[in-house]
């Protein structure tokens, strides 16, 4: 699996956080919601994203 | 002493007629153990009446009302409901009134994110879905049973209380001309979700029920489009809910609404409670013509069955048995199979021809298919309504995601009922040529039907008996009919269908033969109610034999 450069790392880590003001609270949960569902689709690998869930839901 | 509702019911549209009264032998101090007798005259206990009389079994309804049921309650009847009702005896009467379709629609803010079109192919006789009300199933039902000498219907005659023992079962029964007890070898309970059997036994089901609350409105009122399925998602007047809309005969629609969570059924069917958002679902669908209310009712959505249906000599069929989600058309349609599955086993116990055995595999096949309904149902109820914050939060990114994202489309998909297949039935065959066919209904399936000609199809050449579906292109051999004419002489309702050029269903292009992945030699053999229970590439006498003994639970026989 091929991974983000740092450069490309801190471009998607600016877009997320204005996105996420941008979208306001109301709409936050929503929105990831939305997100994930695509990211997960591009991804196209049910394993991948059940350890990607797994993974985000550690340590909160 | 029993009083029943004599008043028709009020309906806009439906005449109805009271069925009264009459005293039975019993209240003129003649006593009679009767082998069976079903409690209910909804339409699974009328289709378990009429099924057993097929059979030749003499049959008594018990029924508390003197009328059809109040409202159009289910009205979307699957194909396999019909060719179910088409052995009965009223598809052609419902045909002539009903409105087929197929189609389903999603929509959300304004735009059809999904339509999905059920199969259909030019072999079937009947449409994947018929919109018919419920009072019409049970009008035709009623006059059938009427008809019949083998079914006496007792209106009007309410069930106290019941009695279990190891070889019959008692009854309790209040009437308007005073109480009697009734004694059977077997008791049918197809009494209704509220089942008073049930209650007296003191069964529980399992399951999960839902928190969210449905209204069902039936207006009589114009509207110049097709019959299809209207599902709308989130609407501005019922935000996160969702509302169907069905046509029906007689200028019917029906409206299905979740309610707002802490709303109390009275609440939501106050008048002007209703009549705001029935108005406002038209408006938000731009449909300005009058309309008037003809029966409301409130439910909440269950996926619940009993473990096992059968309790000594009480047997428990449809609602009764199991409570299942409406989204998907599930509880007619389930309870027929229910009613059908039961009906040839028991006859088959009583004709003496059928064992304990046969009879436990009512339960076996009909739990598993209700286990696996609810396992279905509750993927479209968690979609439809869903019951907490994570699923609402999905669903409402589904809905977002649908106006432009293809991929999530599916999940729409509204899962409608279908045949279960008893493909791990003991009375399957356990040596015949099943996995080596490529084509054709395998064990435990239905028969596909198959246009044999101009209004001719397979289905119509089937009795209330096994079939030996048996292709060749000469004659049948004398060694198989001579096997199928013994099984016959012990008592075992049997028939031959030969089929091919020149036999008793012609199948001169080999449609047929190829739909069934058959040669001449093939065989199916085909259980009462439908379903196959063995097949051969090139079947012998002996193997006919061994399979239906194996059907009527007689193990591999001899």
């Amino acid at each position: 699996m091929s991974q983000l450069t740092l450069n490309e790392l801190e471009a998607v880590y600016d877009a997320l956080a204005e996105a996420l003001n941008q979208v306001g609270t109301e709409k936050e949960s929503l929105f990831l919601t939305k997100l994930a569902l695509l990211l997960a689709n591009q991804l196209g690998d049910q394993a991948q994203v059940e350890q990607a869930i797994t993974t985000a839901s550690r340590d909160l | 002493m029993y009083s029943p509702d004599s008043t028709p019911r009020p309906s806009v549209y439906y005449d109805y007629q009271i069925y009264p009264f009459q005293t039975p032998p019993e209240l003129r101090s003649e006593t009679r153990r009767y082998p069976v007798v079903i409690v209910g005259a909804g339409p699974i206990g009328l289709v378990a009446a009429l099924e057993l009389a097929r059979y030749g079994m003499s049959v008594v309804v018990i029924s508390a009302e003197v009328q059809v049921s109040h409202g159009s309650r289910a009205i979307v009847f699957t194909r396999r409901s019909m060719e179910i009702l088409q052995q009965v005896g009223i598809s052609e009467r419902m045909l002539e009134k009903a409105y087929p379709w197929r189609s389903g629609n999603s929509i959300y803010r304004g735009q059809r994110v999904f339509r999905l079109e059920a199969p259909y192919d030019e072999d079937d006789r009947f449409q994947p879905l018929n919109n018919l009300q419920q009072q019409y199933v049970e009008q035709y039902l009623v006059e059938q049973a009427q008809q019949n000498p083998l079914i006496e219907l007792r209106w009007g005659s309410k069930v106290l209380g019941v009695q279990s023992f190891t070889d019959h079962a008692e009854l309790q029964i209040d009437t308007p001309a005073g109480e009697y007890n009734l004694s059977c070898d077997w008791l049918i309970a197809a009494d209704g979700a509220k089942s008073t059997i049930r209650q007296e036994l003191g069964l529980r089901m399992e399951g999960a029920s839902y928190r969210g609350r449905f209204v069902i409105a039936d207006i009589k009122i114009d509207i110049p489009w097709p019959t299809e399925r209207l599902a709308y998602f989130d609407p501005e007047w019922n935000r996160g809910n969702t509302i169907l809309m069905h046509r029906q005969p007689e200028g019917i629609w029906r409206l299905d609404y979740q309610l707002p969570p802490n709303e109390t059924p009275e609440q939501a069917l106050a008048p002007e409670s209703l009549n705001a958002r029935i108005q406002a679902q038209l408006d938000m669908v731009g449909i300005t013509a009058p309309w008037e209310l003809d029966w409301c009712s409130v439910y909440s959505a269950r996926a619940m069955t009993l473990p096992d249906y059968i309790h000594q000599r009480i047997i428990f069929t449809g609602d009764a048995a199991h409570m299942l989600p409406i989204f998907g058309v599930r509880g007619a349609n389930t309870g027929f199979q229910d009613a059908q599955n039961l009906a040839w086993k028991l006859a088959m116990l009583l004709k003496g021809i059928g064992t304990p055995e046969l009879l436990a595999t009512y339960t076996s096949e009909r739990v598993i298919a209700a286990q696996e309904i609810i396992a279905e149902a509750s993927k479209s109820t968690r979609f439809m309504a869903p019951p907490d914050r994570g699923f609402r939060l999905l669903r409402d990114a589904v809905l977002s995601l649908s106006l432009t994202q293809a991929f999530v489309r599916p999940l729409f998909h509204w899962r409608t009922s279908r045949p279960h297949d008893y493909h791990e039935s003991i009375l399957n065959a356990a040596n015949d040529d099943n996995a080596k066919f490529t084509a054709g209904p395998a064990h435990g399936m239905p028969l596909q039907n198959i246009r044999l000609g101009e209004n001719d199809y397979l289905f119509d050449h089937l009795g209330a008996a096994f079939h030996l579906l048996y292709f060749t292109d000469q004659a049948v051999p004398e060694s198989i009919l001579q096997q199928v004419a013994d099984l016959e002489e012990q008592g075992i309702p049997i028939q031959v269908l030969s089929i091919g050029s020149g036999q008793n269903l012609v199948d001169s292009a080999e449609h047929f033969a190829k739909r069934y992945d058959a040669q001449s030699g093939t065989a199916y053999l085909v259980r009462p109610d439908q379903h196959v229970c063995a097949r051969w590439k090139n079947v012998t006498a002996e193997q006919v034999k061994a399979a239906a003994y194996q059907a009527l639970g007689q193990g591999v026989g001899v």
